[in-house]
């Protein structure tokens, strides 16, 4: 029987040589005449281990990582098509702490299939879903959908169920689903890993998502920084309209539905769903002010429902086991699961997708064994850089929306970043300033003229300029951003400045210059 | 990359983009994307073929071409290299890699090499913050680098 060897195509697994591994045991096989071929999977999601090799022996896969082409041939000495050992050997994958630890559920796929086969997809409970929509009616879908608790994951965490109903009662000759896939934020990568590693499952949520609320066509907004997503959900796309899962009638229910992928052009504010949708329709990403809401008038004025790529991808699975069973995770109002991305100066950085409730400090200290440097963390960033700095003492606060809210934090997209005690955090504060600067649509003047202010308030107070007086304008700066903003990026920079400010003030007091002399 | 193109040429090959591209739903940023991929930046005479065919004002289209990063007014080098500046590159001491990298290039940010080899970018975020910091150079994404890997890279693009 043919070998099973799988190398991901993950553009983190590439990013550290994936290509030439691959390469390296494509002419190892040949030279050898050996039975076996190279799948090209996605990632699993432990980044420290890419790229991580794996074998399937009598059904079980076996891991080896992070493998270098220089390990190759010592990889095929010492058995590797048969799981043989070897020093770079972690045994069975599924096994791995990591791994065992984690509830998979809108990763259930991703790093083990092929992400652009149908046949494995479908093998590993895909479509089940889809089929299951198709033979409901629209609000029942829905209703669904609303009661498994299912929350907008792209940081909002706005009810998806209620977002639907408002589309699916929307009156409209055209609707649309729009796929947030524009995942800006730093130390978050999960809408890429399901793009390139599971497309199908996001093909699949958005077309319920048109079955439910009566839309036909779909985008995915992505980033001109994702290459490798955006040819994979591409590929994924055409091979999924040639299966008739999209098209004139989705699985043959009579019911159109297509989508394309759209590519963003460098702007972080496209994140914002209006400005997001602007963008789309060819314009400047300029943020609309709400109402009129997406839902009754979004894309080209058409009632939208506009989700981020989690929450959808998140839909088969409930329509697959029902709400109850996705209901189940998690804790208060956040119910379900949620893929964190631990990233930044952390030795095991890579996806954990849990129920929530878990602790930062578990998930800092024990789960990703805290900093790759070996220093102590000082500070970790929980929802990109929009997001609050958090020090230690928070490190008990459980990862939920409304316990994040409860600390004047977010969970934002669920990426946490983190830094050692090397960490600078009024540089770290003027760089939310100046990074919203540099971002800003310019419509709303908080944000516009704000941020701008914020850099030189920031400045002055590293070069020792009355701090004292600035840091109280800054805070003041902070909450007319706050307050004032149209949308999330001038309205959310005050996160990561206040709380850098709040939790290290020590960071803000420059050390006097006369003191610094002797 | 930074090839001169004559003007009639351009003409010529933004038509074909547009009529390849307009039938799309929003069409502007789908044929932006063309456009620059096929000259390597935006040329300005491309502007009013677009508006016309869009039936747009030439200031609308300026408006979206500027508001972009993506979109550039002139040519670059031969490769472009992006560098990492977001949050979890900063972690893993980005900021310092890449004043080496512009110290190594003479360039600041957006510049371009004298030999017109290497044009130099910051990108906020290529979705590798576990292996930070990360680079892209042409389309193909590094991660974990240090000062070394960089500089091979660099000779590499420069040969």
């Amino acid at each position: 029987m043919t070998v099973r060897i799988y190398v991901p195509c993950d553009a983190a697994a590439l990013a550290l040589g994936a290509e030439r591994v691959a390469k390296a045991i494509s002419e190892e096989i040949a030279a050898r005449g050996l039975d076996a071929k190279i799948v090209r999977n996605g990632s699993r999601g432990m980044h420290w281990l890419e790229p991580l090799v794996e074998v399937e022996v009598s059904g079980r896969r076996i891991g080896y990582g992070p493998v270098k082409a220089k390990d190759v041939v010592s990889l095929f000495e010492a058995g590797l098509a048969t799981g043989g050992d070897h020093p770079l050997c972690l045994g069975e994958v599924e096994e791995l702490p990591f791994l065992k630890r984690q509830t998979r559920l809108t990763f259930a796929r991703c790093g083990v299939i092929d992400p652009l086969s149908l046949d494995d997809y479908e093998a590993h409970g895909g479509l089940a879903g889809l089929r299951r929509a198709v033979s409901m009616l629209p609000a029942d879908v829905v209703k669904e959908v609303t009661d498994s608790g299912l929350r907008g994951r792209g940081g909002a965490g706005f009810p998806t169920g209620i977002k639907w109903k408002t589309v699916l009662d929307a009156p409209g000759e055209r609707k649309y689903i729009v796929c947030n896939a524009d995942e800006g934020d730093s130390g978050t990568f999960a809408d890429r890993m399901i793009m390139e590693g599971d497309p199908f499952v996001l093909i699949e949520g958005m077309a319920i998502a048109g079955l439910a609320t009566g839309a036909t066509k779909g985008f995915v907004y992505t980033r001109s920084e994702y290459p490798h997503a955006i040819a994979t959900m591409s590929r994924a796309i055409d091979i999924a309209r040639s299966a008739g899962i999209l098209g004139t009638s989705v699985l043959g229910s009579g019911k159109a539905f297509d989508m394309e992928v759209r590519t963003g052009a460098g702007a972080y504010v496209c994140g914002e769903e209006t400005a997001l949708l602007n963008s789309l329709e060819g314009k400047r990403g300029i943020v609309r002010a709400k109402p009129p809401l997406p839902a009754h008038k979004g894309l080209f004025d058409c009632p939208t429902v506009i989700n981020n790529v989690i929450s959808l991808a998140s839909v088969p699975v409930i329509m697959d086991k029902g709400a109850a069973y996705y209901r189940d995770f998690g804790l208060g109002r956040s119910r379900g699961t949620i893929p964190i991305q631990i990233a930044g100066n952390v030795k095991h950085g890579g996806l954990f997708e849990t129920a929530f409730g878990t602790s930062l400090g578990e998930l800092i200290d024990d789960i990703a064994g805290g900093t790759a440097s070996g220093r102590p963390v000082k500070a970790v960033q929980v929802g990109g850089p929009l997001g609050a700095y958090f020090p230690r003492a928070l490190f008990d606060t459980p990862f939920d929306y409304e316990a994040f809210a409860a600390k004047d934090g977010l969970i934002g997209h669920a990426g946490i970043v983190v830094f050692d005690d090397t960490a600078d955090m009024l540089k770290q504060a003027r760089f939310a300033m100046e990074f919203c600067a540099v971002e800003s649509c310019g419509k709303c003047t908080p944000c516009r003229i704000g941020s701008t202010r914020g850099v030189e308030t920031a400045d002055k107070i590293a070069r020792g300029i009355e701090p004292k007086k600035n840091r109280e304008l800054l805070a003041d700066l902070c909450n007319t951003m706050k307050f004032g903003s149209l949308c999330a990026l001038g309205g959310f920079t005050p996160y990561p400045v206040m709380s850098a400010m709040t939790h290290f003030p020590e960071d803000f007091v420059p050390t006097p210059l006369i003191e610094a002399a002797e | 990359m930074n090839i001169h193109v004559a003007k009639g040429d351009i003409a010529t090959r933004t038509t074909a983009i547009i009529d390849h591209l307009k039938h799309l739903e929003g069409p502007l940023l789908p044929i932006l994307h063309e456009i620059q991929d096929e000259f390597g930046y935006v040329p300005q005479e491309t502007l009013p073929i677009i508006a016309m065919e869009l039936n747009l004002s030439r200031a609308e289209v300026h408006g979206v071409v500027t508001f972009y990063h993506d979109y550039r007014d002139h040519p670059v080098g031969r490769h472009v290299l992006k560098l990492c500046r977001a949050e979890a590159c900063q972690s893993m001491g980005g900021d310092a890699l890449a004043d080496r990298v512009k110290a190594l290039l003479g360039i600041d940010w957006h510049g371009t090499t004298p030999d017109g080899a290497i044009t130099l970018e910051p990108v906020f975020c290529l979705g590798l913050c576990s292996c930070s910091p990360s680079a892209m150079m042409d389309g193909e994404v590094h991660g974990r680098v240090d000062a070394a890997d960089l500089e091979a890279l660099i000779s590499e693009a420069r040969r």
